[in-house]
């Protein structure tokens, strides 16, 4: 079961590449307002995050994510 | 703020198209010559993006069988299958489609292709059920999917390694999930590795769908589809079809040996809470039907203008979907390569799909073409003639 610090760890480094100039990550980045993410992008995004952490990601938990930390929650409830 | 602002991004993109000098909602038939060729914005044009595979939308016999049922039956029934909107012509091609698809088999006809899958898939999968859909899936599919109440997982397009990793994890759960593939893909034009899908289906005891939506009249001896070609008949759970592709018609259908379909039927609220299909359209659906199951010439014809097109793109150097089907995509770098492309063929006189990301698959940038039976070789022939004029104007 990873920790809470992992899942950061993880989701910070596969978001990166997505941080414009000077942007840094935190909890309260929004995938979409601003880091830019498009629905193709969401779904790359989960599945680097399904092969990391041997889960399935259901797309029912999408609604419910907006921020970093909203994504973070959702696979800590998946991984315990 | 107010509940229309949300519509600006729309319309920001719709107008960074039109800004672009290039307006792809300006396409309109004006006359519709044959199943190829229609007048389009003022011009004479080779229709190659219709998803009118075998041709019959202009079969004479087709044309009068609907002829007689809308002199006969009136132009629409107004109201639902479960009042009074189911008419002996809907029954029968009911029974037809059963018979078509073998021993065991029922159907239920529904008034579009895309209400056949948003009602199986809300209906059939429910809470706590799982739905595992292959990513390349058709939007109703995943419309479907969303009005159901289970949960809604993606495996990798046409990765069965994949696929059998995600029923690993479900563990128990595997039982209680629906696989959801196609026969053909509309955007790429690949197939579903079938055969070794239904394998895993069977090992983990999951339910399997096959929407054949493009493959019907396409693939197999007498026309059913991917699940007759590769003959995965009695692994298959569900079949979801449309009557607008190689029918010529418009509605859908659902077929399987489960016998609880015909229970399902009563709870289907896309069949329960609209009108069912006119007289008109069931009448040219059975003959047609009848027609693709009984005149495997015609997919032949498909075949061989299939081939042609897509062996002609690839000696242009085009870079093409995986493997030859009557759904040709043109893969091109761009946005800016895309829409000067597909207005530059229309000015040749070749309308093709304009598929813009994210419409295809990991937001490619598509020319979808779909060959017809109906195409001569001198059409097909001139097909290729106007993508090699684009390639030498605007791609080189």
């Amino acid at each position: 079961m990873p920790s809470y610090e992992t899942i950061f760890a993880e989701l910070y480094e596969a978001l990166q590449p997505f941080a414009k100039e000077g942007q840094v990550l935190n909890e309260d980045t929004q995938l979409v307002a601003d880091l830019g993410l498009d629905s193709v992008q969401v779904m790359e995004l989960l599945l680097q995050i399904e092969d990391r952490f041997d889960i399935s990601i259901p797309l029912n938990i999408l609604p419910e994510v907006r921020t970093i930390n909203d994504l973070a929650l959702q696979l800590h409830t998946m991984t315990t | 703020m107010t509940i229309l602002d949300k519509f600006q991004t729309l319309a920001n993109a719709k107008a960074d198209l039109v800004g672009g000098g290039v307006n792809p909602f300006r396409v309109v038939t004006e006359r519709i010559i044959s199943a190829t060729e229609g007048i389009v914005n003022g011009r004479r044009t080779i229709l190659a993006g219709t998803n009118n595979y075998l041709g019959l939308t202009f079969d004479p016999q087709c044309i009068q069988a609907a002829r007689d049922a809308v002199q006969e039956q009136g132009t629409g029934t107004t109201g639902s299958r479960m009042a009074n909107g189911t008419y002996a012509c809907h029954q029968a091609l009911e029974q037809d489609l059963a018979e078509f698809y073998g021993d065991g088999c029922s159907a239920i006809v529904f008034s579009t292709g895309y209400l056949a899958n948003l009602g199986i898939l809300s209906t059939v999968a429910g809470q706590g059920d799982v739905i595992l859909l292959d990513a390349d899936c058709h939007a109703s599919i995943y419309d479907g999917c969303r009005m159901s109440d289970a949960d809604m997982i993606r495996f990798r397009h046409n990765d069965v390694n994949d696929l059998e990793k995600r029923l690993r994890r479900l563990g128990d759960r595997a039982s209680r999930t629906l696989i959801l593939v196609e026969g053909i893909y509309s955007m790429l034009g690949d197939r579903a590795p079938l055969a070794d899908i239904a394998s895993v289906k069977q090992r983990y005891g999951a339910y399997l769908l096959v929407d054949e939506a493009h493959s019907l009249g396409v693939l197999g001896q007498r026309g059913r589809g991917l699940v007759e070609e590769v003959r995965v008949e009695d692994k298959v759970d569900f079949i979801v079809g449309t009557f607008s592709k190689s029918l010529g018609g418009i509605g859908g259908f659902c077929v399987s040996r489960q016998p609880e379909l015909e229970i399902i039927r009563y709870a289907i609220r896309p069949y329960v809470f609209t009108a069912s299909p006119s007289p008109s359209v069931i009448a040219s659906t059975r003959i047609a039907l009848q027609i693709l199951s009984e005149r495997s010439e015609l997919r032949d014809q498909l075949w061989n203008n299939a081939h042609h097109l897509y062996h002609g793109l690839q000696a242009q150097g085009f870079l093409l979907g995986p493997e030859p089907s009557p759904v040709v995509a043109v893969i091109l770098e761009n946005k800016e390569q895309l829409l000067l492309s597909w207005n530059s063929l229309l000015e040749h006189g070749v309308y093709v799909n304009l598929v813009l990301p994210p419409g295809a698959p990991n937001g490619a940038c598509l020319l979808r073409c779909s060959v017809s039976a109906a195409h001569t070789y001198d059409q097909i022939e001139a097909i290729l003639a106007a993508f090699s004029s684009v390639r030498e104007a605007v791609l080189a």
